[in-house]
Formats: C-alpha cells, sequence, structure tokens
C-alpha cells in the first residue's frame, strides 16, 4: 500500500504543507522536511521551482525565482532526497509544472521518485486528458499517484470524471484565484465544500489554497479530510528559521 | 488538409492545451463554440464590417517599384502598417472583442510586450465599452511609454508585471493568473498565435484576411493568385499566420518566417526560437520553446520588443519541422539597416519587427520574374525613439 493511502485511513483532520525546494537556501531541503516531519505534519509536498509558475501567487513564484536563482534543479533535488526515506516517513508528493518533468524525461522522472520513495506527484498544468493517454501507465508501473485537482467552477460530470482517476485524494482549490490569496471562506466556499461533500466521491479530500491559520484550516476542513498550507509557510520561512516550524504548525490544528 | 489545426488541437506534434484545472471550464468554453460563433453569418457580417469602416481594410498590396529594382525582382508590400492603431494586431483584437460580446463577458485583460496588443486591444474595448486591462512587464512599460499612454488615453488599466524577466512572457503569466482569479466575467484576449487551444487556431481565423486579400490583389495586378515567396517576420507568429494562411497547403508558394536573432544567434542574446529552441510547454501549448537543459524557460533578446518571446505558435513550429516554411533569422544590425533602407527607398517607416523581415531579402535570392510578397506588419512611429538612439538621429 502506498504511504498516502495508508495515511487516510487514519481518523483526524490532515495537515500538509508545502515548501519549494531550494528555498530560502539550497540545502535547506532536508532540514525543512525534518522540521515539517517533527512538528506532526502528515503530508508533505516538495515543490519543484519552476521559471512560470502559472497558478501560483506572488509567494510561491518569488520562492520559485529564488530557488532557482540558488541553482535548484530537478536532477539536484533527486540527490538531496536520495537518503530521504532513512529519516522521513510520511507521505511525499513532489509538486511542479509539468515542462521540467517533460525535459527531464517523464520515464527517468518516475524511475527516480520510485527509487528514492516519492508516493505521488501533483502537476496543475498535466491535464486530465492528457495524463490519461500519454502517462498514465507509466505513473501507474512506478506507483507514482497523480493527484487531480477540482475548483469551484469544476461541473459535477467532471468532478465525477476526476474522482475517477485521481489516485489517494481529490486536491479540492478553494476559490477561484492563485495560491496564497488569503481571503476569509464565505458562504461560496461553505456552498462548495457542503456541494463536494453531498457527492460522496471515492477518494478523500484536502482543500487548498487560502488556508494559513486556526479559522482557515477549520472552515476547510469542516468537511474535508485535511488542508494544505503553502504560501502562509512560505512567508514564515522567509521571516523565521526552519527550528521555529513546530511553532507555526501549532498554530494549524 | 496537412496544415489544419486537427481535432484535439494540435498542428503534427504541437499544440493542445497545457492548462491548470481552473481555467479548463473557459477554455472548454471557447473550444466548443468558438467555430460556431465566428462562421456565424451575422458574427461575420459585423467583423466584416468593422475592418472595412473602422480598420480601414483592404489594406493595399503596394508595388514597391524602387525596392524591386534593388533586388532586380519584383516586390509587394502588404501595407498592414497602414490599418487603424498602426499594424495588423487589430484584425484579431476586433474578432475577439466580438466573440467575447457573445460569450457575455464583461470584462478584458490581455498582455501586451511592445505595445501594439494592447493598443489594439485597448482600442476595441473603448470602442465597445467594456473595461479593459492589459499586463506588460515593467521593463517594456519603460521602452514603450507612448503606447503605455496610448492605452490609458484609450480608458485602459495598464497593470505592470513585474514578476520573472518582467517582460512579455512574464505579462502573460499574469494575465492567465488574472483569467484564473476572474474566470467568470472576464475573456482574454491573446495577442498572437500561442496559448491553448482554440486560441492559436482562432487568432490565425481573425487574421487570414491578410492572405485573402494577398489573394486578389494579386490576381487583380499580376493574373495569378500565387506570388513565389511570403516573407513574414515571426514573434509569437500572428502576422505570419495570417500572411501564410490561404496559402499553407500551397505548396508552390515559398513561406518565409524570419526571426530576431538579436545580437546573433550564438551571442546568448537572441529570441531565434527555431534555431535555439527545443520542444516543451509555455502559456499553455507544446511548442518550441527557449529553455534550459533544466526546462526553466529563458528569457529571449531583440531589439524589438514584439519579437522579444521565447516561444513561436504551435503552428509555426509545425512549419518548420515539416520544412514547409524556411525559417531565416535576421540580427539587430540587420533589421535595422534594412528598415532604414526601406525609410529612404519608398518613403514607410516600418516597425522594427517588420524590418526583419524586410532584412531577409539580403539573405535570398530572386529570380527576376519572381513576385514576392512582404507583410508589412507595423508601422515605425512607436519605434522612433529606438531608431533615433540606434542611428544617431
Amino acid at each position: 500500500m502506498n504511504r498516502i493511502q495508508q495515511l487516510f485511513q487514519q481518523d483526524k483532520k490532515l495537515v500538509s504543507v508545502y515548501f519549494t525546494a531550494g528555498y530560502p537556501k539550497l540545502d535547506d531541503t532536508i532540514p525543512i522536511l525534518e522540521a515539517l516531519q517533527e512538528s506532526g505534519v502528515d503530508l508533505v509536498e516538495i515543490g519543484l521551482p519552476y521559471s512560470d509558475p502559472l497558478a501560483d501567487g506572488p509567494t510561491i513564484q518569488a520562492s520559485a525565482t529564488q530557488a532557482l536563482k540558488n541553482g535548484m534543479t530537478t536532477e539536484l533535488l533527486f540527490q538531496q532526497l536520495e537518503l530521504i526515506r532513512e529519516k522521513i516517513h510520511i507521505p511525499l508528493i513532489l509538486m511542479g509544472y509539468f515542462n521540467p518533468i517533460l525535459q527531464f524525461g517523464v520515464e527517468k522522472f518516475c524511475k527516480r521518485c520510485e527509487a528514492i520513495g516519492i508516493d505521488g506527484i501533483i502537476l496543475p498544468d498535466l491535464p486530465l486528458e492528457v495524463y490519461l493517454n500519454d502517462f498514465k501507465e507509466l505513473f501507474e508501473q512506478y506507483d507514482l499517484f497523480n493527484i487531480l485537482l477540482i475548483t469551484p467552477s469544476t461541473s459535477t460530470e467532471r468532478i465525477r470524471m476526476i474522482d475517477q482517476h485521481t489516485k489517494g485524494f481529490l486536491y479540492m482549490v478553494s476559490s477561484a484565484s492563485t495560491t496564497g490569496k488569503q481571503a476569509a471562506f464565505g458562504s461560496s466556499q461553505r456552498e462548495y465544500f457542503t456541494r463536494i461533500d453531498a457527492m460522496k466521491l471515492k477518494h478523500p479530500k484536502l482543500v487548498g489554497f487560502g488556508i494559513y491559520d486556526k479559522n482557515s484550516f477549520q472552515a476547510a476542513t469542516e468537511f474535508a479530510n485535511g488542508a494544505i498550507v503553502g504560501s502562509a509557510y512560505i512567508k514564515f520561512l522567509t521571516e523565521n528559521p526552519i527550528g521555529e516550524t513546530s511553532s507555526f504548525v501549532s498554530k494549524l490544528r | 488538409m496537412k496544415y489544419q489545426v486537427d481535432d484535439n488541437g494540435y498542428y503534427g506534434a504541437y499544440g493542445g492545451a497545457f492548462i491548470p484545472e481552473m481555467l479548463y471550464p473557459n477554455v472548454e468554453r471557447l473550444r466548443k463554440e468558438y467555430r460556431n460563433i465566428i462562421e456565424d453569418d451575422g458574427f461575420r457580417k459585423e467583423f466584416q464590417e468593422l475592418l472595412k469602416e473602422y480598420v480601414g481594410r483592404p489594406t493595399p498590396l503596394y508595388f514597391a517599384k524602387r525596392l524591386s529594382e534593388k533586388y532586380n525582382t519584383k516586390i509587394y508590400l502588404k501595407r498592414e502598417d497602414l490599418c487603424h492603431t498602426g499594424a495588423h494586431k487589430i484584425n484579431n483584437t476586433i474578432g475577439q472583442i466580438l466573440l467575447a460580446k457573445r460569450l457575455g463577458k464583461k470584462r478584458i485583460i490581455a498582455e501586451t510586450g511592445a505595445g501594439q496588443h494592447g493598443v489594439a486591444t485597448a482600442t476595441v474595448c473603448a470602442l465597445m465599452g467594456i473595461d479593459c486591462f492589459v499586463y506588460m512587464g515593467e521593463v517594456d512599460m519603460e521602452r514603450q511609454a507612448p503606447n503605455v499612454a496610448r492605452m490609458k488615453m484609450l480608458g485602459a488599466e495598464v497593470i505592470p508585471a513585474s514578476s520573472g524577466s518582467k517582460t512579455l512572457k512574464d505579462a502573460t503569466n499574469e494575465a492567465i493568473r488574472d483569467w484564473i482569479n476572474n474566470p467568470e466575467d472576464t475573456h482574454y484576449i491573446i495577442g498572437s498565435v500561442v496559448g491553448p487551444h482554440p486560441y492559436p487556431d482562432m487568432v490565425t481565423q481573425f487574421q487570414k484576411v491578410i492572405s485573402e486579400e494577398m489573394q486578389q490583389q494579386l490576381k487583380e495586378k499580376e493574373g495569378i493568385e500565387d506570388p513565389n515567396y511570403i516573407i513574414a517576420c515571426v514573434g509569437g507568429g500572428s502576422n505570419a499566420a495570417g500572411a501564410f494562411y490561404q496559402y499553407l497547403e500551397n505548396e508552390a508558394v515559398t513561406l518565409v518566417a524570419v526571426e530576431a536573432a538579436g545580437k546573433g544567434i550564438d551571442s546568448g542574446e537572441s529570441a531565434a526560437t527555431s534555431v535555439l529552441g527545443s520542444p516543451g510547454v509555455i502559456h499553455g501549448s507544446k511548442t518550441l520553446l527557449m529553455q534550459t537543459e533544466d526546462g526553466q524557460i529563458t528569457e529571449p533578446y531583440s531589439i524589438s520588443a514584439g519579437l522579444d518571446y521565447p516561444g513561436v505558435g504551435p503552428l509555426h513550429a509545425h512549419l518548420r519541422d515539416s520544412n514547409r516554411a524556411k525559417f531565416l533569422s535576421a540580427t539587430d544590425a540587420e533589421a535595422m539597416e534594412a528598415g532604414l533602407q526601406l525609410c529612404k527607398l519608398e518613403g514607410i517607416i516600418p516597425a522594427i519587427e517588420t524590418s526583419h523581415a524586410l532584412a531577409a531579402l539580403d539573405q535570398m535570392s530572386f529570380q527576376h520574374e519572381d513576385i514576392i510578397v512582404i507583410n508589412l506588419s507595423g508601422r515605425g512611429d512607436k519605434d522612433l525613439d529606438t531608431y533615433i538612439h540606434y542611428f544617431n538621429l
């Protein structure tokens, strides 16, 4: 069983945290992972920095730009993660954009993920149709879970289809926005969360985009299995040492 | 039909719609509806009427006598520079604003590099009374200040793109992000034959009027529809797509695409994507783009802001791979000299983008009886500052 499947057998609201590999410093990847695990985070998304991250707001963009300036590459990240499973046992997901993976070689990428013990991948700009036609078999061959996104404007029919093909969980984008917009969850989000909940989908759901504190975490997880925090943690890392991560995480759940 | 977009939005190996799920409903709706909308009789009538009465079409196909004498052949200039707002860009924005109205959209966003597409978008938004927001790289806002002022006069809000390299590719990213944040009421008018399907084909359909007129005008002037060569500059490739379109399947006509070599192909400061690029995904489309080994998109360079783009449209990537079009490139210096030459020989000041197409004349050899059409995509008023500094005028 994939670590992600195991995780969702637990009956608690899960905290997933995103960080950009290579930020703030090139060699921070391992210390950040250790700090997150020690702080009780259930799942980590390691961001592969990209020059043109279309779905991201200013905070994650700036962290990616800095990470690339620091010298982060796909190959270097794999090297940093080579022995990670000696220390880290929580599920690890890589999140990035499609082009760097295409250039790395999709099969070679899957192989490296499997060798290291990466459990899943989130590629916002790899559309469902292309994934199904060209990459599904390959990802499955290497036991790499491709986690798919739904949004408030995804049609019911398409949500069913995405639920059919996602692996591990569904990534519920909280609102029509790029990452890092902090607005209180209002009635339209509540309507969306309850609407999706009523669909009784096959897969568990994690809510992402716009979660940054206890209130937003609670609102997001009332009808979901957990929530994903990204920009807020990047901001925290900009202002605080990695060693203080537990003070950030403990304020969420 | 080897060079038309297929049902899945591909030109050969290139195209498609590599977009985040947040954009799926908008792009899918466009994909389903654009052909029906633009082929509707009422739409066509309104489009053609605006092209005639507002844009000033048809644009002349002008026989350039002195230029022809210099190259000992027959050269025609398709005068897109005489379009309202000074370039071919408005053909597309007229089409897309009519489409946006039929989709019930109340707000328009656009990206711009040199500012020509931004001005053309601001213009049609003023014409239709629709709110307009144009993203422009901070660096480009400085080097194309008059166009920023024009957009403001036309009532548009110009939003500086301050991410990444602060030029056209970043303005495009910002416009896409805006669309993600405003999916309901907003239509995104992309300015070139780039972006997710159906944009490359849609923009081509609005620009194909260039080659339709060319066929008719050549018939009147020469008694034949086919020239021997059509030459156009390529950044993203919208003027070339329009100038080539009617001749794509007619292989007797040699299509010549001229890219910006900047300071030289191997100088590290160039925008010649067909030479320096490799297949990848940029702005929602699989195409040729300039990138690092690690798949990070690199920053191109050209003296011309309109050619300063790290990709080409998927149609052009396909035309290159299939050798249907001949790809050449011109350096900053070659383009500037060719632009000045046109001023002196024909009394026409071309846009620096267009000057790249003119520079191809020196790289090719022609028969005396050949017929060559150069798409004169834009006028040079916006570039006066660059010309002044370059030639110490």
